[in-house]
């Protein structure tokens, strides 16, 4: 068994041992913070290499191939360049508004994995209210690009940041209608007990009982992070880049790995609501460190996303709108009465 | 633990809350409202309301977020645009608020506050979801209500122009 939670645990009695409770509690939730902030990075040092090359063969082309093995040094280096960029600020722009946007916008996307578990024991605080706490911290992003938008006092980062806030506060409603129905069959809302409601074989997953609640959460929720075929709000060839045209340097960088941490925390979700969270797909492969499991799962999703981008076309705002509110909403309304019928019965 | 945590959040709703009266850009005005209501949650998280605290974020950002789309919608200058803060009755004003104050201190002061020993944090929402459904069925039915017909007049308004 190569569980990871044993480690953190002795470290913390190890610190306990010669720290005052408060300083423990306080180096406790730093490291913890800086863990996960590390681990995140890599991952999205990884999928921004991931969705070039997922982009390049679906195209039939070979994406980066010149730093290291099949460029998978590429993002290394394109990071490098970006921490080297000049930092500027447009002259006309909001500059506290255009300075704190960035880090709202990094800060709320990592918030969220507070409450995700990524192994059997391996979450940083185990709230009552999850699943609900996510979805509250999610409305910062809306908040953030909004600041981006009109910080930077560019028509088109406005009209950007204006969009993207319509689209996400519209996409919220479904997004959070499509987890009822999971929260009714868990009976709560704490991450722990929802995936430990999935325990047994793969047919045990939500997934199979919440289709309908699946659907609708994957979609509203590549909505929310604004992918394609839902990128309206950063539509290249409309608005140049959307809310983030005037910003250049580290603040590119840190929407940019924003965007990335939030395709993967709509992936760990999806996986923890849907996909039996790190639970094996067989009891007897439960041999497989909990960790490796939910990776596998959450990483196959980012995969999923990256496929959806590279091969939907993007729709339009009258129909994105219509498409949340006349389709998504009543699809989600239904699932929530089949799964009380459902429960009723059963 | 508990009682420093509670100055600085006590500070951060203070301070942003003053802002959001004093600075002249409608849009500075709604993100300082959006730190003092997350102030507000941190309050709650501390009082063991968890429930409370998420819901605050989730709805009260959410909603100032709609408030800062309209302030850019209904500026005309992106930005550079003051709005004036004081209207013809001040003294009106801060008479009243004066009386509500004294009203408040004098209520907080007299009530006696039950302290209680147990501090272990409680699951709240199963609590408040079967009250909703049970006690008070009723008033929440007709919130329901009152919130719809709101919207509806919302949009017939906005239709009329």
């Amino acid at each position: 068994m190569l569980e990871l939670d044993p480690i953190f645990d002795a470290i913390s009695e190890w610190l306990a041992s010669f720290l005052p409770p408060v300083v423990v509690t306080i180096v406790k939730g730093f490291g913890t913070a800086g863990v996960v902030l590390g681990v995140l990075s890599l991952f999205v040092l990884f999928f921004i290499w991931m969705e070039r090359k997922v982009s390049a063969h679906m195209q039939q082309r070979l994406g980066p191939m010149r730093t290291g093995w099949h460029g998978a040094l590429q993002t290394v280096a394109d990071a490098v360049k970006l921490i080297q960029k000049e930092d500027l600020v447009p002259s006309d722009a909001d500059r506290a508004v255009y300075f704190w946007a960035p880090v709202v916008c990094f800060a709320a996307a990592l918030m969220a994995y507070l409450v995700i578990p990524f192994g059997e024991g391996l979450i940083v605080q185990d709230l009552n209210i999850g699943i609900l706490y996510v979805i509250a911290i999610t409305t910062f992003t809306v908040v953030s690009l909004l600041m981006a938008g009109w910080g930077s006092n560019n028509k088109w980062a406005l009209l950007g940041g204006m969009r993207s806030a319509a689209q996400i506060v519209s996409y919220e409603v479904p997004l959070s209608m499509s987890l009822i129905g999971t929260i009714m069959i868990a009976e709560s809302l704490s991450m722990i007990t929802i995936v430990e409601s999935q325990s047994g074989p793969f047919w045990n997953w939500f997934v199979f009982r919440q289709p309908i609640g699946f659907i609708v959460y994957f979609i509203a929720a590549t909505a929310e992070a604004n992918r394609t075929p839902f990128d309206i709000p950063e539509a290249e060839q409309e608005l140049v880049a959307g809310f983030n045209v005037e910003y250049s340097g580290m603040k590119f960088a840190m929407f940019f790995l924003a965007e990335f941490i939030n395709m993967f925390t709509i992936s760990a979700l999806a996986v923890t609501l849907f996909f039996g969270g790190w639970m094996a797909p067989f009891p007897f492969l439960d041999f497989i460190p909990s960790w490796i499991w939910f990776l596998a799962k959450a990483f196959t999703s980012v995969f999923v996303l990256m496929w959806f981008r590279w091969t939907y076309p993007r729709i339009r705002v009258d129909q994105l709108m219509g498409f949340a509110w006349k389709f998504l909403l009543p699809l989600a309304f239904l699932n929530i009465i089949l799964t009380g019928i459902g429960i009723y019965i059963f | 633990m508990e009682l420093p945590i509670f100055y600085i959040l006590a500070a951060i709703i203070i301070v942003s809350a003053l802002f959001v009266v004093t600075l002249r850009n409608i849009f500075h005005s709604a993100l300082m409202l959006i730190l003092c209501f997350f102030g507000v949650a941190g309050l709650y998280v501390t009082l063991h309301a968890d429930f409370l605290a998420a819901v605050q974020v989730l709805i009260y950002v959410g909603a100032v977020t709609i408030l800062m789309i309209f302030a850019v919608m209904l500026t005309q200058q992106l930005t550079g645009r003051k709005i004036q803060q004081l209207n013809d009755q001040p003294l009106p004003a801060a008479l009243i608020i004066l009386s509500l104050l004294i009203l408040l201190i004098v209520s907080i002061t007299r009530t006696g506050f039950e302290i209680a020993d147990n501090l272990e944090p409680m699951p709240t929402v199963g609590t408040i979801g079967k009250a909703f459904m049970t006690t008070y069925v009723l008033p929440f039915e007709i919130v329901s209500v009152v919130l719809l017909v709101a919207l509806i007049g919302a949009i017939v308004i906005a239709r009329r122009e």
